[in-house]
């Protein structure tokens, strides 16, 4: 890679109270690359991605963002470097219209009326159903609908690196296809994308590279096609 | 009988909206946080203590006491959110609810140190001369409390419903995380939301001083008042809480009225237990239901 990397975790750590989720973790993300993080449940992959956000502390080693230390950085202003990420399980603001969820999203960036006004408009575009139930409740919306809000609300926060936990979790395989469809056209346009997935074949699919994460560890980190045609992820994450 | 009737509906109406505006206290911090802040009726104590000290102890003008005690109880609330809530982070609701309970207490002892167990009194904001109504009469303090209370009740609905900033702390109680995830500051919500409980609390409090009198253990009872109309609108719903204080100051205002005033307090929890029994949720709150 010719640039440095955007992201560049190095030996990462985590413990919920005694027990070690994650081990040193080490990987890099470039400018503009799609990264795929595939492993079973339990892997580590979400404690992992809450480590990059801090809604989860690291208990050693570093994270840096665009060179710049963000390891014990408040959520908050993690969000406003330009890390923004879409929580598994959606977390959308249920009570909360779809608007007011959206305007949420862009709670760091608020104070950039014209930006934000431009690319709420932009998102309404790319999920033309959100923009229909604008007013609606967000907790009403089916799954799929409420993963395109989460989506959308994370794009509000102006991402340099999208952080994308399991989005495919739980949506019929249409929607799947749908969703991973939208990921790879953000990509395309410019957005840097860290894909946390356990449909391993879907994420490698459309990644750059992937990181396979075992019990707390990366255990091989390659292209994601030569991934793809490894004999022990074939075996045990692609199931063929 | 309709004149004593009328009289009793302005008395309830006063009453009620100082319950509204505690009870409002109440469920912004629960909505914020889902703690109930048991220091809230210290919160109308103090802004009603500090007032009147400041009015007769420093020779202030009426106005200047009265913005100063609301700012100092403002600040009292967040430094209260900051040094004693914030610090036992990670803490479960029910030991936050105890840090609260503990705090009442704090600052009961506080004012009884600071100002001594006299009950005192305030000047009313404009004068005595009784207004007539028909045959019933109304202070010109009570406009004061019903407009005071109406003027913050709609403050404060436009706060949550129409600003970004009030969407955000409504945000943060529905989901800390999601909050953190898209940058809200939540620590800060938080701090707004213990403010704007400790501001309407002490607007409560210097509006009805006035009336009712004041002293160091006058929150005790408008905090567990005030508890009851949250209890009694819905917990976790603003305009509930604000419908439950109403409601609860006409009953008991008309319950002292045509049973005896010896009930008027027994009224106000029998109301609590019966709707507890019998509607949970509170007359305006949605069943709460958890999805797993």
């Amino acid at each position: 890679m010719p640039s440095d990397p955007m992201l560049k975790v190095s030996s990462v750590s985590t413990h919920y109270g005694p027990v070690q989720a994650l081990h040193g973790i080490s990987m890099e993300v470039y400018p503009g690359e799609l990264v795929a993080i595939v492993g079973a449940n339990g892997a580590g992959k979400t404690t992992l991605l809450h480590t990059l956000s801090r809604v989860q502390n690291a208990s050693a080693g570093q994270v840096w963002f665009d060179g710049m230390e963000i390891t014990r950085l408040p959520p908050h202003k993690i969000v406003a470097a330009g890390v923004c990420q879409v929580p598994e399980g959606r977390q959308v603001f249920a009570p909360l219209s779809v608007d007011d969820n959206l305007r949420l999203g862009g709670f760091t960036q608020r104070k950039d009326h014209h930006w934000f006004e431009q690319e709420l408009e932009r998102v309404y575009d790319l999920f033309p159903i959100l923009k229909e139930k604008w007013q609606q409740a967000a907790g009403t919306l089916s799954g799929g609908q409420q993963q395109m809000l989460a989506i959308g609300r994370a794009l509000l926060g102006r991402p340099r690196l999208l952080l994308l936990d399991e989005p495919s979790m739980g949506l019929a395989p249409l929607l799947v296809e749908e969703i991973f469809r939208i990921i790879q056209q953000l990509n395309e346009q410019g957005v840097t994308i860290l894909l946390v997935e356990q449909n391993a074949r879907a994420a490698l699919g459309i990644a750059d590279r992937g990181y396979v994460l075992e019990t707390g560890s990366v255990v091989l980190s390659a292209k994601a096609d030569e991934l793809l045609e490894d004999e022990a992820v074939r075996r045990a994450y692609l199931g063929y | 009988m309709w004149d004593q009737i009328l009289q009793f509906l302005f008395t309830g109406v006063t009453v009620g909206a100082t319950y509204a505006l505690v009870a409002l206290g109440f469920a912004i911090i629960y909505n914020a946080s889902d703690v109930v802040n048991f220091a809230q009726g210290e919160f109308v104590m103090m802004g009603a203590m500090c007032a009147v000290f400041l009015y007769s102890g420093s020779g202030l003008p009426l106005p200047v006491a009265l913005l100063l005690a609301v700012a100092l109880t403002i600040v009292l609330g967040m430094s209260f959110q900051r040094f004693a809530i914030a610090r036992a982070r990670g803490a479960s609701v029910v030991s936050t609810i105890i840090i609260t309970i503990g705090a009442s207490i704090f600052l009961r002892g506080v004012a009884l140190l600071l100002w001594g167990k006299d009950i005192l009194a305030m000047p009313h904001f404009s004068g005595e001369t009784p207004i007539q109504l028909g045959r019933a009469t109304l202070l010109p303090q009570n406009l004061w409390v019903m407009g005071g209370t109406g003027v913050m009740v709609l403050a404060v609905h436009y706060f949550f419903h129409h600003t970004t900033l009030g969407k955000a702390v409504i945000a943060c109680s529905c989901n800390r995380t999601a909050a953190h995830l898209v940058g809200i500051n939540v620590g800060l919500m938080m701090l707004i939301a213990y403010g704007l409980s400790a501001f309407l609390g002490a607007m409560a409090g210097v509006l009805v001083t006035p009336i009712t009198f004041t002293s160091y253990d006058a929150g005790v009872m408008l905090g567990l008042k005030g508890f009851s109309a949250a209890i009694l609108g819905g917990m976790g719903n603003p305009m509930g809480a604000v419908a439950g204080g109403l409601l609860l100051g006409l009953i008991e205002s008309m319950a002292a009225g045509l049973i005896s005033s010896g009930y008027k307090d027994a009224i106000g929890f029998v109301v609590l237990l019966l709707v507890l029994f019998l509607r949970p949720s509170g007359l305006f709150g949605k069943a709460s239901a958890e999805r797993v």
